[in-house]
């Protein structure tokens, strides 16, 4: 079964030639079933060998797969291979699963829509390009996974093309994450340099062996790529493209930047965290950037309207615990936290969908009201999703993973009191905004009248990703609720078990207890302060302190504009000096220099035969003086 | 007896001769009269070439002074033809209006 892995990147690839070629003669059902079905087979294909590798895992839990030579320079000859194990198992799984529950979604959601069978045709090569990102052998097919993500994530953002508004978004997000790619790139080009191989297994062998730990080049090469990833995942400082990349639609949201490619930033720093051990600066680096994203992006969904702007700060929120995670060594806990987020935010994101398609279009929270007994599918699977999200305890998934996190972010080595405290505070405020988010839209008096009934198509991916959301948890049931860390045996072979403090159960159940509590609270402000009495949170908002720092937090801490200030002014600046190209100016010069001569030299054709006759005089002469000269 | 006139003197004597007809051809505007001037200038180098002839006591020189005015016949009677095309299509003739091909 292990041989037909290559099929799982290749049929969505598939799927994307025919639906480029064909895609405008297919009727709307057959697109949506090659677009759909496509990854579908590949969620299948994912499964069964999923089921074949853990029943009889391959020798060294791992199984490699060489297609065929990439490229083929002296010394160094890149091939197209994919290797699987209980990594690249799990991200294949997340992909493949709720890729296909969005996809089955989208055909319902897209219905109408003059770009159908462009946008399924887009989202199977993200879906392929996603797929060889995570299954790729070495660091070179990776980056054309992470190269071909980029891509689909512009397309996609900038979909409806038609609005000049949305290119921009999708602009911006490319031009951001390229700012990763380009510094992924150069370390990439060190790390081939120092160590004569990019195959992944080599490169962190090689590593080991070779440089001491903190060396410079160590710490240099892990933090060129952490660049590239902090692109990609829409962290400190380079998160801003992720707000407004919702300009694209839900579905894209939903796939895109909320489960799988802002994570692919995770997904490297967990593959190559070998390289991160070797260079401890980068890691607690990690973890700070991933403590204060968490806290910026919290607060600045806190005060948002736009309920898929909610939603876009709440994912880099969530992806700074990720990182968090990553930084104190905790990386099957930081994998655990990404499968628990791509089932609740995927859903929330298409109930945010529902929403809107049912609210006439309309993103603003305050302009919607009384869809909890209007649309009760999502009312439900929405709240199930929030309450994940809250991390309510013992029931949600969200519970256990990012409770795994903050036990981690204190008893870890590198762990610390601030790191636990900031996570701890965190989950505070994410309760609050994603409580907010529920009260506001779907609790209070109905504001507007339903324009679009949600059909099976759409419902069906909600009920399955809320069912995951609730039982997605029970694979990792800490010390003091069981003990059955099944996710973290699974990925012992990936990552070591660290040597935390696991027999202070005590410790870990009083932490337990303190992040419930402060979820539960969060849970209860957000109660107080947008559905009992609305009118303390307006009286709040209009306070002087309270408007001043609600603008703030909109403006998501204000980077847009220190970004605009720090490098986007100064580069049209120095584009409007040189609107006339100083380089070019040498050509010019060398053409008016001709023309000049030109003009000079037309002037002696009189066309008057005196003159000529003159000309000639003259020249006998001049002749004749130099042979009397040299003679 | 004729005194043997040195050779100098008779090319002296072409050059000024030379110079002169250049001068009125550079000068004149009446096609004409360059005409004529170049006439002159044919002229000064024929006795050019007697001198020289006469230096050695060769024939050669009075030889290609014939060359010299059988061309001059030559080219005077092309020359007055085109002259007379000039009057035609110019209905005068100072040479520089025929400056057609200015620039």
């Amino acid at each position: 079964m292990l041989n037909y892995l290559y099929l799982i990147p290749a049929l969505p690839f598939a799927g994307f030639i025919l639906l480029a070629l064909l895609g405008r003669r297919l009727s709307t059902g057959t697109v949506a079933l090659v677009g759909a079905g496509s990854v579908g087979l590949s969620a299948l294909l994912t499964l069964l060998i999923g089921i074949d590798f853990v029943a009889m895992p391959p020798a060294g839990h791992a199984y490699t797969r060489t297609l065929w030579t990439w490229m083929q320079f002296d010394g160094y000859s890149p091939s197209v291979s994919f290797t699987l194990d209980p990594l690249s198992l799990l991200m294949m799984f997340v992909i493949t699963f709720v890729g296909f529950l969005i996809h089955l979604y989208s055909a319902e959601f897209m219905k109408g829509d003059e770009g159908y069978s462009r946008f399924f045709a887009y989202m199977n090569l993200f879906v392929g390009s996603m797929l060889t990102l995570v299954l790729a052998d070495n660091l070179v097919l990776l980056y054309l996974g992470w190269e071909g993500v980029g891509l689909c994530s512009y397309l996609l953002i900038g979909f409806w093309y038609k609005d000049p508004a949305n290119g921009r978004a999708a602009r911006k997000a490319f031009v951001v994450t390229r700012v990763g790619d380009t510094a992924m790139a150069i370390g990439l080009f060190l790390l081939f340099a120092n160590l004569g191989t990019l195959n992944i297994q080599e490169l962190m062998q090689a590593a080991q062996g070779r440089w001491p730990v903190g060396s410079e080049t160590a710490v240099l090469a892990a933090a060129l790529l952490l660049g590239g990833a902090l692109g990609k995942s829409a962290q400190l400082p380079l998160q801003t493209w992720l707000p407004d990349a919702m300009a694209g639609p839900t579905p894209v949201s939903a796939l895109i930047h909320a489960a799988t490619m802002v994570t692919a930033g995770v997904y490297l720093i967990a593959r190559t965290h070998v390289l991160f051990e070797l260079a401890p600066v980068v890691q607690s680096a990690v973890a700070a950037i991933g403590a204060a994203t968490l806290l910026i992006a919290g607060m600045s969904a806190l005060a948002q309207r736009d309920i898929k702007r909610v939603l876009a700060y709440s994912t880099i929120s969530q992806i700074g615990y990720m990182f968090l995670a990553l930084g104190v060594g905790a990386w099957s806990a930081a994998m655990f936290h990404f499968m628990t987020h791509a089932f609740f935010k995927a859903l929330l994101f298409l109930g945010a969908g529902v929403v809107i398609l049912a609210q006439h279009h309309e993103h603003d929270m305050f302009r919607m009201g009384g869809l909890k007994h209007r649309l009760p599918w999502a009312f439900w699977t929405f709240l199930i999703g929030s309450a994940s999200l809250s991390a309510l305890p013992l029931v949600t998934a969200g519970f256990y993973s990012k409770d795994l996190i903050l036990w981690q972010a204190w008893s870890s080595p590198s762990g610390g009191a601030l790191l636990w405290a900031a996570g701890l505070l965190g989950a505070f405020i994410t309760s609050l905004y994603t409580f907010r988010m529920v009260f506001v839209t779907f609790f209070g008096a109905p504001k507007m009248d339903i324009s679009h009934r949600p059909g099976a198509a759409m419902l069906l991916p909600l009920a399955l990703l809320a069912v995951l959301s609730i039982i997605g948890g029970f694979v990792e049931l800490p010390a003091t609720l069981g003990d059955k860390p099944i996710f973290s045996e699974f990925m012992h072979t990936v990552f070591p078990v660290h040597a935390t403090e696991h027999a202070d159960t005590g410790t870990e159940l009083l932490f337990q207890v303190i992040a419930s509590l402060v979820s539960l609270f969060g849970i209860y402000a957000a109660y107080l302060y947008f559905h009992r009495s609305p009118r303390m949170a307006e009286k709040l908002a209009q306070s002087p302190a309270g408007a001043a720092l609600q603008k703030y937090w909109y403006s998501g801490w204000g980077f847009d504009r220190l970004y605009d200030r720090l490098f986007v002014r100064p580069f049209i600046w120095i584009a409007r000096i040189n609107k006339d190209d100083i380089v070019d100016s040498g050509y010019t010069g060398i053409v008016n220099l001709n023309r000049a001569v030109h003009n000079v030299l037309s002037k002696t054709q009189t066309g008057n035969i005196r003159w000529y006759a003159m000309g000639l005089a003259a020249g006998a002469v001049v002749f004749l003086g130099i042979i009397f000269m040299f003679h | 007896m004729i005194a043997n006139v040195p050779m100098e003197h008779g090319l002296i004597l072409a050059a000024i001769l030379f110079a002169l007809g250049l001068a009125g051809v550079l000068v004149r505007r009446n096609i004409v009269f360059m005409l004529m001037s170049v006439e002159v200038m044919l002229n000064a180098v024929g006795l050019a070439f007697v001198a020289a002839g006469a230096r050695w006591g060769q024939v050669d020189g009075q030889v290609m002074f014939i060359f010299i005015l059988t061309m001059a016949a030559a080219e005077v009677s092309v020359g007055l033809a085109l002259v007379l095309q000039m009057h035609h299509s110019f209905k005068t003739l100072d040479a520089d209006v025929a400056s057609k091909m200015k620039g």
